[in-house]
């Protein structure tokens, strides 16, 4: 009967039509690089400052903490809930690092403000899935907690490692690997790392799944609740090594650091085109809308145009790449 | 009541087109459609019956060809432009605010209000004398998310006709009801058209289609192929026309379950919402339909074996061995799957391909490490969607892409390739074409002989009743018997329904 049914489409040659498609679906898809390279074009033509050695180290140094807290960002996003915690992580885990840097060694240190990191983004995820308020706000609230507690544990004082540590407590801005800095290479090594966990792992494929349907994912077994805490992990682990990598340029921690950069981090994933909605989105993505948004900042620099109008550009432009982006999705 | 202030117009489609991503799915349709006629859409899953809807009802835009109303051209494209013109399209996908209640849904947008301030009570009198003139049964202070489907479905139309509805257009309106409710909607269809309503009807089920509609039309892979008469055709001759060839559609015969075949899965004693005191049992290579009403706990019960709730008390064995503390996660580690009721909610990730859906399921058993195992997986997809016949242009696409069938059977697939032991089915082929249903239909009885225990819930009481070993029936939520092969329809109904129903 009807079991060799009708010439079926399962697994074909892929036909010229097809193959056109999938093209199509490509261009589409990488829209937003298409608006990166065009500010790298833009700046390359327009200042001879821009594509020299020096100013790409510093640029890619600059992109480290931002990029960090976008991967942290993209991964809860894609998974199905926002971290707004990001910053005061950041803080506290640093403040640990070098409370602990203060008493042990400077690789001590950094490794307890890394584990400081994932448990407080375990805390974080724990409370967001058993208190079942939506992640919007249990994160905000934990977030005024975290930089309650940095503000108590340093007694609202700037922390410093002692004088003899202090040099190498700034290893991260050394240079390293082709002449990029250490804080480049951790950034570069920590998303890469991250990155092919959500691609290509089996976890990745959870995370996608809860975010982009939770009652589905569940009755296909996974654990809801055990997926969010783990990205929440991530994100905590990112904020901890940006937070590091801000102490070790600054020589120093203390309770305001950084304050407000979560809703950077979060612009920089929905500028590289991860939906908030979730279940849709790449740690790439989230590393080009970092980019995008430093780059737009060290062209004000190089160009040597009014700092005055600088956030009025960006929002801008935020607005254009976006607006192409979703332009060029929609026309299927 | 005003629901027919002015005369349906007559629908010309004139060389209409539609392609995604540059592969054509509607191609050159010429269709004529008369004031207050029923019209029934029919064709393969896939064939373009819902596009062509959807682009009547102003959902989407078609990329060629024009639409014209009395013979003024009209540029739909837009839902708003649709409503304005009286054309309202009830899809396949359901669109309704899930957090409101039935009246806030049925008045969507169109509340009654004085000086910008709700009137309820007007809005209250409006719905009642909507369900007048429909004789449904709905609450209208329910909240939507808490219904069945079927009545979820008739909030719908009843927002339609509140909207003063002269077009209908219904997608595939009876896949989700059961036998007297689609009598019903059936009926209903019969007296709007009879009132000056036109009805276009998207149906699987082509004895319905035939008994309701005035004309049909067959759409074939975008094509259409045939528009004539319903009383000319036969449900051979649709077919014929829908797949290009003739086609045996005959129920396969179970084979009989071995007499020594141990007891895979029971129930004792299940308790949760209507669910009470549900006890059940299934041997290995045997099928058990359930049967009952809409909301008569047909899925509550599967869900519960599943542990997809929780259950206020009773047992749940597997080979004799009591699963404690159920959870989806620890039924599935005994080798039971669940297919669940919609699709939508409960089934598919929708923005997600169809390789990863089919996947999502059984992704420890493809791994090397954390690492997904790309080419198994690719491989283990294509091996299990060529079984159940999934026709999609790339197993890489959105399985949002896929037409309402092809999404059905991807989730058919998503459970087979784990090759449970248990299969619980709910509606196993809610929105399936004559062909790929069919299909469906000896896929089952071929898992069952092959040592499979199932479980099967269905409104087709047709297809229950081919497909099962027994057939235990449910009424609020009890069982109220048991009835072995071979019983009479009128029989299982019955027992449904309350009439009778002590053991055969
Ligand atoms: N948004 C979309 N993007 C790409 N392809 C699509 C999209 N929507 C529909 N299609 C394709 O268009 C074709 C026709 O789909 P349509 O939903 O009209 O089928 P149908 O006749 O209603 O089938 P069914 O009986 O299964 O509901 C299918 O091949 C489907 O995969
Ligand atoms: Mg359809």
């Amino acid at each position: 009967m009807t079991v060799e049914a009708a010439p079926t489409t399962g697994t074909p040659a892929p036909s010229k039509g097809e193959v056109e498609q999938r093209k199509g679906v490509r261009v589409r898809d990488y829209g937003i690089l298409a608006a990166l390279v065009a500010i790298v074009v833009a700046l390359s033509l327009s200042t001879d400052t821009f594509l020299t050695s020096g100013n790409l180290v510093n640029l890619l140094d600059q992109v480290a903490v931002v990029g960090l807290l976008a991967t942290g960002a993209t991964v809860c996003i894609i998974s199905g809930v926002f971290d707004l915690t990001a910053s005061a992580t950041l803080a506290l885990s640093a403040i640990i690092g070098v409370l602990v840097v203060q008493h042990t060694n400077v690789f001590v240190g950094f490794v307890a403000a890394v584990v400081a990191g994932a448990l407080l983004g375990l805390i974080t995820g724990t409370i967001v899935v058993r208190s079942g308020v939506n992640s919007f706000i249990a994160t905000l609230a934990t977030s005024i907690i975290y930089r309650g507690l940095a503000v108590v544990v340093t007694g609202a004082a700037i922390l410093y490692p002692l004088t003899e540590q202090a040099e190498q407590f700034g290893m991260l801005t050394w240079p390293s690997l082709f002449g990029l800095t250490s804080a480049t290479i951790v950034f570069v090594v920590v998303v890469g790392i991250i990155a092919v966990l959500i691609a290509a792992t089996t976890f990745g494929r959870r995370i996608y799944a809860v975010g982009g349907n939770a009652e589905a994912a569940r009755l296909s077994g996974i654990r809801v609740g055990s997926v969010h805490v783990s990205a929440y992990m991530i994100s905590g682990i990112c904020s901890a090594l940006a937070g590091l990598i801000l102490a070790s340029r600054a020589g120093s921690a203390q309770s305001s650091m950084a304050t407000g950069i979560e809703l950077t981090a979060i612009a920089a994933a929905v500028i590289g085109g991860t939906s908030i909605l979730g279940g849709e989105g790449a740690v790439w993505r989230g590393v080009v809308g970092a980019l995008i948004l430093t780059l737009i900042g060290n062209g004000f620099n190089l160009l040597g145009w009014d700092t005055t109008y600088q956030q009025v550009v960006t929002g801008v432009l935020i607005l254009l790449a976006v607006g192409i982006d979703r332009w060029l999705r929609r026309r299927r | 009541m005003t629901h027919t202030p002015l005369p349906a117009p007559a629908i010309a489609v004139r060389g209409v087109g539609k392609s995604y991503s540059g592969v054509s799915v509607l191609r050159g349709i010429d269709l004529d459609i008369a004031p207050g006629e029923v019209h029934s859409l029919v064709g393969e899953n896939g064939a373009g019956k819902s596009t062509l809807l959807k682009i009547l009802g102003g959902a989407i835009r078609a990329d060629e060809g024009t639409l014209s109303f009395d013979g003024d051209p009209v540029a739909l494209g837009n839902p708003r432009d649709a409503i304005a013109h009286g054309i309202s399209l009830i899809s396949q996908e359901g669109a309704l605010v899930p957090a409101l209640s039935v009246l806030d849904n049925v008045f969507l947008a169109r509340w009654s209000h004085r000086a910008g301030l709700l009137r309820s009570r007007a809005d209250r009198r409006r719905f009642d004398e909507l369900i007048e003139v429909t004789g449904f049964d709905v609450d209208p202070g329910a909240r939507v998310d808490g219904l069945p489907i079927g009545t979820q479905q008739q909030v719908e139309i009843l927002r339609s006709l509140a909207r003063g509805a002269r077009v209908l257009a219904l997608d595939e309106p009876t896949a989700v009801l059961a036998e007297h409710e689609k009598a019903n909607l059936l009926a209903l269809i019969r007296r709007l058209a009879t009132g000056g309503t036109t009805v276009l009807l998207v149906s699987h089920f082509l004895d319905e289609v035939l008994s309701v509609a005035d004309r049909v039309t067959v759409l074939r892979d975008g094509e259409l192929v045939l528009t004539g008469d319903a009383a000319e055709q036969t449900p051979g001759s649709l077919v014929r026309h829908m797949v290009g060839r003739e086609l045996d559609v005959l129920y396969p015969e179970p084979a009989p379950v071995p007499a020594d075949a141990p007891v895979r899965l029971s129930a004792r004693g299940l308790n949760r919402g209507i669910v009470s005191d549900v006890d059940l049992e299934v041997r290995a290579g045997e099928v058990l339909g359930i049967a009952g009403l809409v909301g008569s706990g047909r899925t509550e019960t599967l869900r519960l074996l599943f542990g997809a709730d929780a259950a206020d008390a009773g047992v749940v064995s597997v080979d004799g061995e009591e699963l404690t503390r159920l959870t989806p996660r620890r039924a599935m580690d005994a080798g039971i799957a669940l297919v669940p009721e919609s699709r939508k909610e409960q089934g598919l990730v929708m923005m997600r391909s169809v390789r990863e859906n089919i996947a999502l399921a059984s992704l420890s058993s493809r791994r090397a490490g954390p690492f997904v195992r790309p080419a198994a997986e690719r491989s283990a997809v294509a091996q299990v969607s060529r079984s159940v016949d999934i026709r999609a242009a790339r197993t890489d696409a959105a399985v949002e892409t896929l037409s309402g069938g092809n999404q059905q059977k991807a989730l058919f697939a998503k459970w087979l390739s784990r090759s449970p032991k248990i299969l619980l089915i709910d509606e196993p082929t809610r929105g399936v074409d004559v062909a790929a249903k069919s299909q469906i239909h000896h896929l089952i009885t071929e898992l069952a002989a092959g040592g499979m225990a199932v479980v099967c819930v269905s409104s087709e009481i047709e297809e229950l009743l081919a497909l099962s070993h027994r057939v235990l029936v449910l009424r609020h939520g009890r069982p109220v018997g048991t009835f072995s092969r071979g019983v009479d329809r009128e029989v299982v109904i019955s027992a449904a329904f309350g009439d009778e129903g002590e053991h055969a």
